[in-house]
């Protein structure tokens, strides 16, 4: 089948787009650094035999803390089956935005939390307000970072994925070197509207990025 | 001692007032004089400051009947006093007024935050200051009540006339969005102040009305603050179902139950059991066409920085697409000049997805033309728990894109 072009500004462009920046979030997140969507100047599809669906996309990525943006392109690959299996992502001219430091402040975050005690205990960031204790931005931002492990292997053609809120971050026993967290995600899903609920368990050092142990979807709430 | 503190008539002119005085004391001497001055009963001798030692200073209140036997006490014992307030009485009605008039201006909407987040009842009472502020320009009309039996409020802007072509804003009709809610506080405000102001909108309000309803889920928005922030639906019950609400912008009647929304009473796209179910939806509806001269149709959501026509139910253009897509993007064009928030223009279906059952779709084929449906910040980022600090700067641009709006319907009334 033929390639079709596909408006920037439309759909199906949007949700390949977001699937490229969680995937960056996956490889590159971490308490200081995060990528976002900025623009989608051009996006493509075409069928790929009878295993899925392939779009090339030229877009531009934000990284977050510091605003920066680069062009880049990529390539998202979603296989028949729906969540057999996740998207598989290509990034390709990512350069600038991956040089940008941020291991001195990792490494002073991971030292200080380390041997914490008491371990971090949170609640809610942000609080219904959109507020947050400005400590507690890096872990907002780790979260989002394991988050994007969940987010990428539930996306497909037809989700579009945030996420919505940490309800709880709870710091364990430093293992291995790295810090270890349990976590209840909200997450959003942008086409169902849905909160889809989900505990996360993982581990982060400056040296080896985020780790998931353990993802559970947890039953919507009652109300 | 009391043979010399004789109660006296004053010998200067009439004292109206109690007067306080202050005594720098230098002495113990002096702290037992004072001592032996508060004993003096007859003279109801009011000590704010007591002696007690020569670093701190004596306060007295003194009735002005007693006034001059004390101060002709004072000067016997050679104690230097000056008078600190002399006029008690004035000092207390002073007081009195300031806090009243803070009283007065902690509910007036000159000192309201608009840069926080407010719950029901706060709003609710804000807006009948509003009213009582710009009682020539602003009403509040019940339109109805909610399912939980909550009032639900409309804001008519008019200067007169019956009813005029008229233009009807809805927000916060998905509870969890809380940042439209919030934008309708402020663009109230707006609208109520910029009147007789504003060359443009003072032109507009004399020609046509604007129909304001800032809480179009009022038992959601309460669920949010209660129990979930999350919540987005009603809060009917689903008989049968656990589950509670219907997703009241898919219960409309415009492609009911078409693709795009759920039958499934636990989603929070649930369509209902059928059009207009939801006594939220319907209060509109009936006022909308009851009413029969709207002329525009805006819903505001968040998030995604989209301004958005008709249709969601279905992905073909509407007949008068060409025009609602120039209109759509020069209002844009006047957002983005603000901040430089970027915002996308499209149709629903094809900007976001198909969703049937939509609000501006059933206004659109109303016959209502200029229907359109915003979603404000962010893109995700914080999503629907933007922080509070971006209402102002959000309402603001959102403004500019509205006024826009409203300026072309003006200008092209059909």
């Amino acid at each position: 089948m033929a390639k079709r072009q596909l408006n920037p500004n439309y759909y199906e462009a949007r949700r390949a787009a977001q699937v490229v920046f969680i995937y960056l979030n996956t490889r590159y997140g971490s308490p200081y650094k995060l990528f976002g969507l900025q623009t989608v100047y051009s996006a493509t599809v075409e069928e790929v035999g009878d295993s899925g669906r392939k779009y090339q996309l030229k877009l531009s990525v934000q990284e977050i803390p510091t605003d920066a943006t680069e062009k880049c392109s990529a390539e998202v690959f979603f296989q028949r089956g729906g969540k057999q299996s996740p998207p598989q992502v290509q990034v390709l001219g990512l350069k600038e935005l991956l040089k940008i430091k941020t291991k001195a402040k990792e490494e002073a975050l991971y030292q200080k939390y380390k041997a914490k005690d008491p371990l971090l205990s949170v609640q809610y960031l942000p609080d219904s307000q959109g507020n947050m204790d400005p400590d507690m931005e890096p872990f907002w931002y780790l979260c989002i970072a394991a988050s994007s492990f969940i987010m990428l292997s539930e996306s497909t053609e037809n989700t579009l994925y945030n996420m919505a809120q940490v309800a709880s971050l709870t710091q364990l026993p430093t293992e291995n070197n790295q810090l270890k967290f349990d976590s209840l995600i909200l997450l959003h899903d942008i086409v169902s509207q849905e909160i889809p609920r989900w505990k996360l368990l993982f581990t982060w050092s400056p040296a080896e990025g985020v780790k998931v142990l353990q993802m559970e979807q947890q039953p919507r709430r009652n109300g | 001692m009391s043979t010399i503190l004789k109660g006296g008539t004053d010998s200067g002119s009439e004292r109206l007032s109690d007067q306080v005085i202050r005594i720098d004391v230098r002495s113990e001497r002096q702290i037992q004089l004072l001592q032996a001055l508060e004993t003096e009963e007859e003279f109801e001798l009011d000590f704010w400051l007591q002696p007690v030692s020569t670093e701190l200073p004596v306060d007295i209140r003194v009735p002005r009947s007693s006034l001059s036997s004390v101060k002709e006490y004072l000067h016997v014992h050679d104690i230097p006093f000056t008078v600190m307030i002399d006029n008690l009485q004035e000092l207390l009605n002073q007081e009195k007024a300031e806090m009243e008039m803070n009283q007065m201006s902690e509910h007036s909407t000159r000192s309201f935050n608009f840069g926080a987040y407010h719950n029901l009842e706060t709003i609710y009472s804000w807006m009948d200051t509003l009213v009582a502020q710009h009682p020539n320009v602003v009403t509040k009309l019940e339109i109805g009540r909610s399912y939980e039996n909550r009032p639900m409020y409309v804001l008519k802007f008019s200067t007169g006339g019956s009813k005029r072509p008229a233009i009807w804003i809805d927000l916060g009709i998905h509870s969890r969005e809380w940042v439209s809610q919030a934008t309708g506080v402020w663009t109230a405000n707006k609208i109520a102040n910029d009147y007789g102001h504003d060359a443009s909108l003072t032109s507009l309000l004399n020609t046509m009305d604007i129909y304001m309803l800032i809480l179009a889920n009022p038992d959601g928005y309460v669920y949010t603050h209660t129990n979930d922030r999350m919540w987005r639906k009603t809060r009917s019950q689903n008989p049968g179902s656990v589950c509670r609400g219907v997703d009241p912008n898919r219960n409309w009647d415009a492609g009911f139950g078409g693709p795009g929304a759920s039958s499934f009473p636990c989603s929070d796209s649930y369509h209902g059991p059928f059009a207009h179910s939801e006594i939220e939806v319907k209060n509109v509806v009936d006022l909308v066409k009851g009413h029969g001269n709207f002329k525009a149709f805006i819903s505001v959501h968040s998030y995604s920085q989209l301004l958005m026509y008709p249709y969601g139910y279905s992905c073909s253009s509407i007949p008068h697409q060409s025009e609602l897509d120039s209109i759509g993007k020069a209002a844009v064009e006047k957002l983005t000049s603000l901040y430089g928030t970027q915002y996308k223009v499209g149709s629903i279906c094809n900007i976001i997805y198909q969703a049937s059952g939509g609000s501006i779709d059933w206004s659109y084929d109303m016959g209502i033309k200029y229907s359109f449906a915003f979603e404000l910040r962010d893109t995700g980022r914080y999503g629907f728990i933007l922080p509070a600090a971006q209402i102002i700067p959000t309402a603001s641009e959102t403004w500019l894109a509205l006024k826009h709006i409203m300026e072309y319907v003006r200008d092209h009334l059909y």
